[in-house]
């Protein structure tokens, strides 16, 4: 609120200061160039734009009606194991990212180096995709269901273990200090002290990211990271549209249902 | 040293859980069960750790030659381009959705069918929509923009709808009882109360949507990911750790950009 001195008849009311108002208009202005450079640099071939409807509507005509009979032959056993390698990838992974949060958080751990490690395995974590990830593992553990459960476990590390520090950091400090006070060893306060207080989060965080893994493990396969996406791949390459219709319905049911399933428990639980 | 019987059993401090130990151990079974479902066995994740060192020596040092280095920028380049064109249309076309979707501004068939749109343009990764628009539009950047609106539409529209549920509805109402038409009340009661957070959410998904762009080139959608697939397939190793390194940094450098940003409008 800048106002000049009221001394004068007139006193104008602004509502941001100049050096906010400076910041905003930065940020459209560089907003505005950004995008204008990419629009005007980014490749785009017209020749492959002037069939994109028929292209659309040919590859509907193609994908209906579906091949039913897949299903039970191929599309059952993926489906089976994407929904392991997600709830597998998770309970991994919060195995994994629960210590690394606990470092991460500063005010149960002080020492600022372990903090900053914490959070750079976190930040490497998440800006490496899962399905970048699934490249990586494939190439380490073969192709198959461990590679994509290692990907989906340590893509999550960072969502888990950032979104958990920050709710560890939140804790009140009252019932951290009755339990010091009264001598109980650092376990008991983590235990007793801490867990009750973020036990909600903990699930929240869980829950969401378990809704995501089911998403994303649907399409390691496209890399041989397992799961319904090796059927898909192979449905792509063999152009058996009929077949990525019904892939790509089964999929959609299933996050339907995982997003029923995972608003139902979260009412209930936390 | 015979105390009397107390009158009382005081209870434990804290008692046990029996139900959170139940689902613990169920929890367990069910990870023992899925391992032997999956077939993976101690054996293979130990020969896979002797393949991972090899891979891993193959990968150092980073591939740092000029033409690689040139290739690479090049894709980096591309793939924010597609971050920032997905994010700027991804994010004009949701405002209109998300207000739509809003339950306290727009009428129940309206709101439900905008919800149900949002659902629909959730539900799919946005490598399988790729896939798609690779079908249809063709091999390249256009291809990977489009998938990324439509996740960022999904994404942005869904939290903005809330953000809006979540707005005080008296100054609403204020500007409603002045006479004002429904388009001055968005602009005069509605935008002031959510625009910061809708920016922020822009930005947030900014990040993402970078994230992202590096991915959809494996499927043909452009940017840096078809340079580390191709690379990755010729097992240049070396070369794919490069590009992760430099991916890394500028998302890094990025999500600083953004909490600066998101601190100009707060």
């Amino acid at each position: 609120m800048s106002a000049p001195a009221s001394t004068g008849a007139q006193r104008t009311w602004q509502r941001f200061t100049p050096t906010e108002r400076v910041a905003r208009s930065m940020v459209y202005i560089v907003t505005a160039v950004a995008v204008v450079w990419s629009a005007r640099t980014v490749e785009v071939i017209p020749e492959f734009l002037y069939d994109a409807p028929e292209q659309t509507a040919d590859l509907f005509k193609r994908m209906w009606p579906f091949d039913w009979g897949f299903y039970p032959k191929v599309v059952h056993e993926t489906l089976i194991e994407t929904f392991h390698i997600a709830t597998l990838g998770t309970i991994l992974a919060i195995v994994l990212a629960l210590p690394l949060s606990f470092l991460a958080a500063r005010n149960f751990t002080s020492n600022p180096f372990l903090n900053i490690l914490a959070q750079f395995i976190f930040v490497s974590s998440r800006s490496v995709n899962s399905l970048i990830w699934a490249l990586l593992f494939v190439a380490v553990f073969g192709p198959g269901a461990l590679s994509g459960v290692m990907s989906i476990a340590f893509r999550s590390i960072g969502f888990i273990g950032k979104l958990f520090g920050e709710a560890l950091e939140e804790a009140q400090t009252g019932p951290i200090e009755a339990l010091t006070a009264t001598g109980a060893p650092r376990s008991m306060i983590l235990v007793k002290g801490y867990w009750p207080q973020v036990e909600p989060a903990f699930w929240s965080v869980a829950l969401l990211r378990w809704d995501i893994n089911i998403r994303e493990s649907a399409v390691l396969g496209l890399v041989g990271a397992g799961g319904i996406g090796v059927a898909l791949d192979a449905a792509l390459n063999n152009l058996y549209w009929d077949q990525v219709g019904l892939i790509l319905a089964v999929i959609f049911a299933v996050v339907v249902v995982t997003e029923i399933v995972t608003s139902a428990i979260r009412s209930r639980i936390i | 040293m015979s105390a009397a019987p107390s009158p009382r059993v005081r209870p434990a401090a804290f008692p046990a859980n029996w139900v959170a130990r139940g689902a613990l151990l169920a929890l367990v079974l069910y990870t023992v069960y899925a391992t032997s479902i999956l077939a993976i066995t101690w054996e293979r994740f130990a020969k896979g750790l002797d393949n991972g060192a090899r891979f891993l020596g193959r990968m150092f040092p980073p591939n740092m030659a000029a033409d690689k280095l040139a290739l690479i920028a090049d894709g980096m380049v591309e793939s924010i381009q597609i971050a920032i064109l997905a994010t700027f249309f991804g994010v004009l076309l949701s405002l209109p959705l998300g207000l739509m979707a809003a339950r306290n501004l727009a009428p129940g068939w309206l709101s439900w069918s905008a919800r149900a749109l949002i659902a629909v343009l959730r539900s799919f990764h946005p490598v399988i929509v790729a896939i798609l628009f690779v079908k249809s539009v063709g091999f390249g950047a256009l291809a990977g923009v489009l998938a990324l609106i439509i996740s960022s539409m999904g994404f942005v529209s869904k939290l903005f709808a809330e953000i809006v549920e979540e707005m005080n509805p008296k100054q609403v109402e204020a500007v409603r009882a002045t006479g004002a038409s429904f388009f001055n009340v968005l602009i005069m009661a509605v935008a002031p109360q959510v625009m910061a957070r809708f920016i922020g959410l822009s930005v947030y998904q900014l990040d993402s949507n970078l994230r992202n762009s590096t991915m959809v080139g494996i499927v043909g959608g452009g940017g840096i990911g078809a340079a580390l697939f191709t690379a990755y397939q010729r097992f240049d190793y070396d070369v794919v750790l490069t590009i992760l390194i430099i991916i890394i940094a500028i998302i890094m450098l990025m999500e600083l950009v953004s909490a600066r940003v998101r601190r100009v409008f707060q």
